[in-house]
């Protein structure tokens, strides 16, 4: 059976139909693979999460340190 | 260094995405943040090297994701389970990453191998073009797109399971609880 740990094979467009490509699986996979509504929802899932980080904007200390490095003369000045 | 303030104003534009990215792929904010610096550090100790004009995002995302691969192999090697790992973290402190409501989907996130995990990520949240991913992970746009696949396959199997009861300790525990009755 494959595992993460066989990266460089998995280069190599693993078929995604061959069960052990996958490790413990759902006997339901493929069916659930078919299930465009748990695509959709997974997707909308996703954005979702991504977009509650992205809100969060810049932390304070990483702007603080942005303009300090951009700001600053090299120092030869 | 003096820096044109256009390109820090860019530079700045995308942390938060960055940031995001880095959050989704590690699962700790503080990790995340870390990760972050870093990589504002080596991206304005080598902004010579970016081409004004050319795709500041991607740029930065390759400069991120490039520590954390590099981060990852270190821990690899000291730790044995590192996905398994990061799933247990994320369901037993949901407040670390992000609502409430995101702890059961991030769980199945942290469980994907982490090439699939940012294949998804770059493609599905961050907005990029499969082209982009493929550059930022430095590997063929076929590769990301098989990824991608595996992922959302891979995704769908363990948020369908998930949803038939809620999320327990692991699958082995629930197989024994369902096959053995009642405790």
């Amino acid at each position: 059976m494959k595992n993460r740990r066989t990266a460089n094979i998995e280069e190599k467009a693993v078929d995604a139909d061959k069960p052990e490509a996958w490790g413990p699986v759902n006997p339901r996979r493929s069916e659930v693979r078919l299930g465009r509504e748990v695509q959709a929802r997974i997707g909308q899932q996703l954005r979702a999460m991504y977009e509650d980080f992205v809100r969060q904007g810049v932390p304070p200390h990483i702007e603080a340190l942005v303009r300090r490095l951009t700001e600053q003369d090299d120092g030869t000045a | 260094m003096k820096l044109d303030p256009a390109i820090r104003d860019q530079v700045l534009a995308t942390v938060p995405s960055l940031r995001a990215f880095a959050i989704s792929l590690c699962g700790n904010i503080d990790r995340a943040d870390d990760l972050v610096q870093e990589t504002m550090l080596r991206a304005l100790a080598h902004i010579d090297s970016f081409e004004p004009g050319t795709n500041m995002p991607a740029w930065l995302f390759t400069i991120l994701r490039n520590l954390f691969r590099s981060e990852y192999r270190k821990r690899r090697r000291e730790v044995e389970d590192p996905d398994g790992r990061y799933a247990e973290t994320l369901k037993s402190h949901p407040e670390q990453t992000g609502r409430v409501e995101f702890a059961e989907f991030r769980a199945a996130l942290a469980r994907l191998p982490s090439d699939q995990r940012e294949a998804l990520i770059l493609v599905g949240a961050s907005g990029f073009s499969y082209e982009d991913a493929a550059t930022i992970c430095g590997c063929a746009v076929g590769t990301i797109k098989s990824r991608v696949n595996r992922a959302r396959t891979r995704l769908a199997d363990l948020l369908a399971v998930d949803s038939v009861d809620d999320f327990g300790p692991d699958r082995a525990t629930r197989a024994v609880l369902a096959g053995g009755g009642r405790n």
